[in-house]
């Protein structure tokens, strides 16, 4: 089979798959789980298989004419470099794991069959996004990926968090797609193609004559999609979906998709100086910023969703100083890991029947009774926190060189305030980093208390694929930093050892930190019960999530906090903690600036509908009646009325006939 | 005899009945009202047969003929419309013209006084 | 016939003419007292006055059969009946108030109105017309009968199916309000039927 054959079998296999779930969900309901799984393991094996046979080389081109557009073409296009080909292997591997754990996660979901159907389709648009050679053609996958992230986050919409989160991201990610499909189609027509060869070499050439106002306008599609701010904001609502799906979709694929897309055309927003330090600014307040909150989150995944807009700010980071092979590596690190910490913090949840993070700090024992989630996740946070030797430290390490690089004047890519502010927000979030995560596996698993409700064993799915993640968390950056630059641009990965000595230094210190607050505040959680926790024993994870999701306001009186005494991020971030934890208000400015006028304009209009149009229409109603009533009243009933009527008509018109006739 | 004679009487009898009609609230009066008009119309075809079985060659004296039965059907619809009167007056207590307004607007409200009995609810409902 | 019409003139009405224009006013002032007095019964004995008067004017106009039968029928069958309707419809003896609807206003005027008219258009028409009264009556038994029993037998004969027909609808109309005092449950079933046959 030809390469071209296989790359085109790996964004339709899982389509397929989607498909055929979708119409037999009901009526072979035994054929759903092979139809999530096997076409998306079949879409990792062509993925692996294509991307041996690139091998970092030659980009493996195919196109055909989808329509003859009569001004610029639009063409069904392949076009598979690096890292095109590595991504695809990346999500092809997280979709598959999620798809096994799915499969124990809602076990006994009466929604399951729509539910993988979606995750397939989603699946099936970001690979359609890493392999297409078509600008067009990669906005088609990344608007379906809009609306199958739509639907999967509300995938529990009997709760109204998750309503409510589901309408937040579409309409948050579509406020920056309209910029991104104008700059598209500006790119389009500076270029004169949306082949992403052709637009690359019209780049080179200089042929582009506005490259900021495009790279600005992609920017913002980017910002959307990949949760920087401002943008970031739906994120960590979009936590109100079930587990596996914030493990694939709000982790490891569709937020990468702005990452990688800016990676492949990097050198357009290379040719606008301006651009790149927006994108610096962007990916150092989104760092920081998030880092923040993160420590004062008391949902488990909110702190991961924070977290991994944290992570995201990195690769933009990396972007921004013009080094997208330590972009990619990144994204290849964070996805596994990131989604080894979700799968984990899901199967945490089924086992405490909570996802706060105070009640869990109130309970004994948790870490017996999952142990497989325990000790990976143990991993998935070091290589978090970017301690060597695990994968996430050679990959944030090869983003704090590039910027060091950038910084010390090394390179005409990119601005050196850009390198300084991306260096020093990058060290920053280091420490931030390595701080929320202590605090997570702190309250997570050194709770002391009650001992937590029972709810059975894991399932095996959900546990095997716990630990299949874990080895690429553990050994990826270890063992490829040094093939990488083969298969992406050619710059060295390696860490150096000023920015290695730096970051991990600051990292731990960051734990050292945190760890001293909770020794200082343990004592307290004593002292202070709280917490509520969903206790079905024989219900699947996804019951108990959601029962969790809809219990977390009703218990704590807010979303995203707790009000916990014995919380080490209280202590650690003093005044700034009821800032951070709302986000630093950012939903409550954009509820002021946005959707309050819009609300108030709505009700204007209501308002003119019913009183003024409505008004001409029941005037015009109100005639007729007046008319009708006034005929009525002739109907008297009474005979000698009538015959009167009658008579005076007849003599009127025999007296008329008579003057016609005499000619009068 | 000037022709104008009877045929000016027969017209003020004519329209004087119809008064009677159109303005008398009992309906029995409202019977002597047309026993009125259908005199005037007798009269008019009397003169007129008169004048005609002179005047013309023909007759079938075919005005004293129709007078003759415009007398007869006169009597037997006095019979008839008496005894409708009369069942009116025994079903709604009333002989008033005024009163029998079934086909008014909004006559579904009406309730007459006296006109409890199940026959009288029969009647307003046949009506 | 031309020596009779050389006579006739509008300034000089011939005897009959003046009796006749004398009886057509009484007949006329009962025929008005009919229908505006306020005494029911009055009324229906005004009405004997008026169709009296009717009769003498068939007289004067040589009808005499007719005259004859209409004393017979009108003032002996149809004012009886009238009558006898008054009372058992328990007119009220003596003035009632509401002898008159709301209606008289109109009334008078559309009266008023269609004498107008038909009196103009009358005189306007037979303003050269005279009845021929010399000469053997038009109207005598003979000649009445004769007509009517060579030219007329069949809507005579229909005549007297209508008075058949006439005669039993009223005994219907009668006998199933004779009939309406038995227990409800019996109403419906003898009332259907009647209220049919009423309805006709």
């Amino acid at each position: 089979m030809t390469t071209t054959t296989l790359a085109v079998l790996v964004p339709l296999l899982p389509f397929l798959g989607a498909a055929a779930g979708l119409l037999l969900g009901r009526t072979a309901p035994g054929l759903v789980r092979p139809l999530a799984v096997l076409p998306t393991l079949a879409a990792l094996v062509a993925a692996a298989l294509v991307a041996v046979r690139q091998g970092g080389g030659q980009a493996i081109e195919a196109h055909t004419e989808l329509t003859p557009t009569g001004s610029v073409p639009i063409d069904l296009a392949l076009d598979i470099d690096g890292f095109a080909a590595l991504v695809a292997v990346l999500v092809a591997f997280v979709a598959t794991c999620v798809q096994i754990y799915s499969t124990g996660y809602l076990r006994d979901d009466p929604r399951y069959p729509s539910y993988a159907a979606l995750v397939s389709l989603f699946t099936s648009a970001m690979l359609l996004v890493v392999y297409s050679g078509d600008l067009i053609v990669l906005l088609v996958g990344w608007e379906v990926m809009g609306i199958c992230s739509y639907f999967l986050v509300g995938h529990y919409w009997e709760t109204p968090e998750a309503r409510a989160a589901s309408l937040k991201a579409f309409v948050v990610t579509k406020l920056g797609d309209v910029p991104f499909l104008i700059g598209l189609f500006a790119l389009g027509t500076d270029a004169g193609s949306f082949s992403i060869p052709r637009v690359l070499d019209a780049v080179a050439n200089g042929g582009i004559d506005h490259p900021t106002v495009i790279a600005l306008l992609l920017l913002a599609g980017v910002a959307g999609k990949s949760a920087q701010f401002p943008l970031h904001t739906w994120l960590p609502d979009a936590m109100a979906g079930p587990t596996p799906v914030s493990a694939l979709i709000h982790a490891a694929t569709m937020v990468a998709a702005g990452v990688y897309f800016v990676a492949r055309l990097l050198p357009l927003f290379e040719a606008s100086r301006a651009a790149m330090v927006v994108l610096a600014v962007m990916a150092a307040v989104t760092m920081t910023g998030s880092g923040l909150a993160a420590l004062a989150q008391d949902d488990i995944k909110r702190v991961l969703a924070y977290s991994t807009i944290g992570q995201l700010g990195y690769m933009t980071g990396a972007l921004a100083v013009g080094d997208r092979g330590a972009a990619v590596f990144h994204l290849l690190s964070h996805g596994a890991f990131k989604a080894l910490l979700f799968l984990a913090a899901g199967v945490i949840i089924h086992a405490a029947g909570t996802n706060s993070l105070a009640a869990m700090s109130r309970m004994g024992h948790l870490r017996e009774r999952v142990p497989d989630a325990y000790w990976t996740m143990t991993v998935a946070l070091l290589a978090l926190a970017a301690i060597p030797p695990f994968s996430g430290f050679f990959s944030k390490e090869s983003v704090l060189g590039a910027a060091e690089h950038v910084a010390t004047g090394h390179t005409a890519q990119a601005p050196g305030a850009a390198g300084w502010l991306v260096l020093v927000a990058g060290l920053v979030t280091a420490l931030l980093t390595a701080a929320y995560a202590t605090r997570l596996w702190l309250l997570a698993f050194r709770g002391r208390g009650a001992e937590a409700p029972d709810h059975g064993r894991q399932p095996l799915t959900m546990t095997v694929v716990l630990w299949v993640l874990a080895v690429p968390s553990l050994a990826f950056g270890g063992l490829t930093y040094r093939s990488l630059p083969g298969w992406l641009d050619g710059r060295d990965l390696t860490p150096t050892l000023f920015t290695s000595i730096l970051g991990t230094g600051l990292a731990v210190v960051g734990g050292l930190l945190t760890y001293g607050a909770w020794q200082r505040t343990t004592a307290l959680a004593a002292r202070v019960p709280l917490g509520a926790v969903a206790a079905h024993p024989e219900g699947d994870a996804g019951l108990v999530e959601a029962e969790a999701i809809a219990s977390h306001k009703p218990a704590y009186g807010d979303i995203a906090q707790a009000p916990d005494p014995a919380d080490p991020g209280r202590l650690l971030l003093g005044p700034l903690h009821r800032h951070a934890a709302t986000g630093f208000h950012l939903d409550a400015v954009y509820s002021a600036l946005f959707v309050r006028p819009v609300q108030a304009g709505a009700s204007l209009v209501r308002f003119l509908d019913r009183e003024v149009v409505d008004t001409y229409v029941r005037g015009a109603a109100a005639l007729p009646r007046l008319l009708g009533a006034a005929v009525r009243r002739a109907q008297t009933g009474n005979v000698q009325t009538y015959v009167s009527a009658l008579l005076a008509g007849t003599v009127v018109l025999a007296v008329a006939v008579l003057l016609v006739a005499t000619g009068a | 005899m000037h022709l104008a004679y009877p045929a000016v009487l027969s017209a003020l009898l004519f329209c004087t009945g119809l008064y009677g009609v159109l303005a008398r609230r009992n309906a029995i009066l409202v019977l002597m009202s047309v026993e009125l008009m259908l005199n005037a119309v007798n009269l008019n075809l009397v003169a007129f047969d008169v004048w005609l079985s002179r005047a013309a060659q023909e007759t079938l004296h075919s005005g004293q003929a129709l007078t003759l039965f415009t007398i007869a059907i006169a009597a037997a619809e006095i019979g008839i419309g008496l005894a409708i009167v009369l069942a009116v007056y025994r079903n709604r207590g009333t002989s008033d013209i005024d009163r029998l307004r079934d086909t008014a607007e909004g006559h579904g409200d009406d309730t007459d006084p006296g006109t409890d009995t199940p026959a009288a609810e029969k009647a307003e409902a046949t009506a | 016939m031309s020596l009779a019409a050389a006579q006739h003139g509008f300034l000089s009405p011939t005897g009959v003419e003046i009796a006749f224009l004398l009886v057509g006013l009484v007949t006329l002032g009962a025929a008005l007292v009919t229908v505006t007095t306020r005494q029911l019964v009055h009324a229906a004995l005004w009405l004997v006055v008026a169709l009296g008067g009717l009769a003498v004017e068939y007289l004067l106009l040589t009808a005499e059969f007719i005259a004859w039968v209409q004393v017979l029928i009108y003032v002996g069958s149809v004012v009886v009946l009238l009558l006898f309707g008054l009372m058992l419809t328990r007119a009220p003896i003596g003035r009632s108030p509401d002898a008159d609807s709301g209606n008289r206003w109109a009334a008078l005027t559309v009266a008023v109105a269609a004498a107008a008219a038909l009196v103009w258009v009358v005189v306007d028409a037979f303003r050269s017309t005279w009845i021929d009264l010399d000469g053997p009556a038009a109207g005598t038994t003979r000649v009445t009968g004769q007509s009517l029993f060579q030219n007329w037998v069949l809507p005579f004969e229909a005549l007297s199916v209508l008075l058949l027909a006439a005669l039993v609808g009223a005994i219907v109309l009668s006998r199933k309000a004779a009939a309406a005092d038995p227990p409800p449950g019996a109403a419906p079933a003898a009332g259907t039927p009647g209220e049919k046959e009423g309805a006709r």
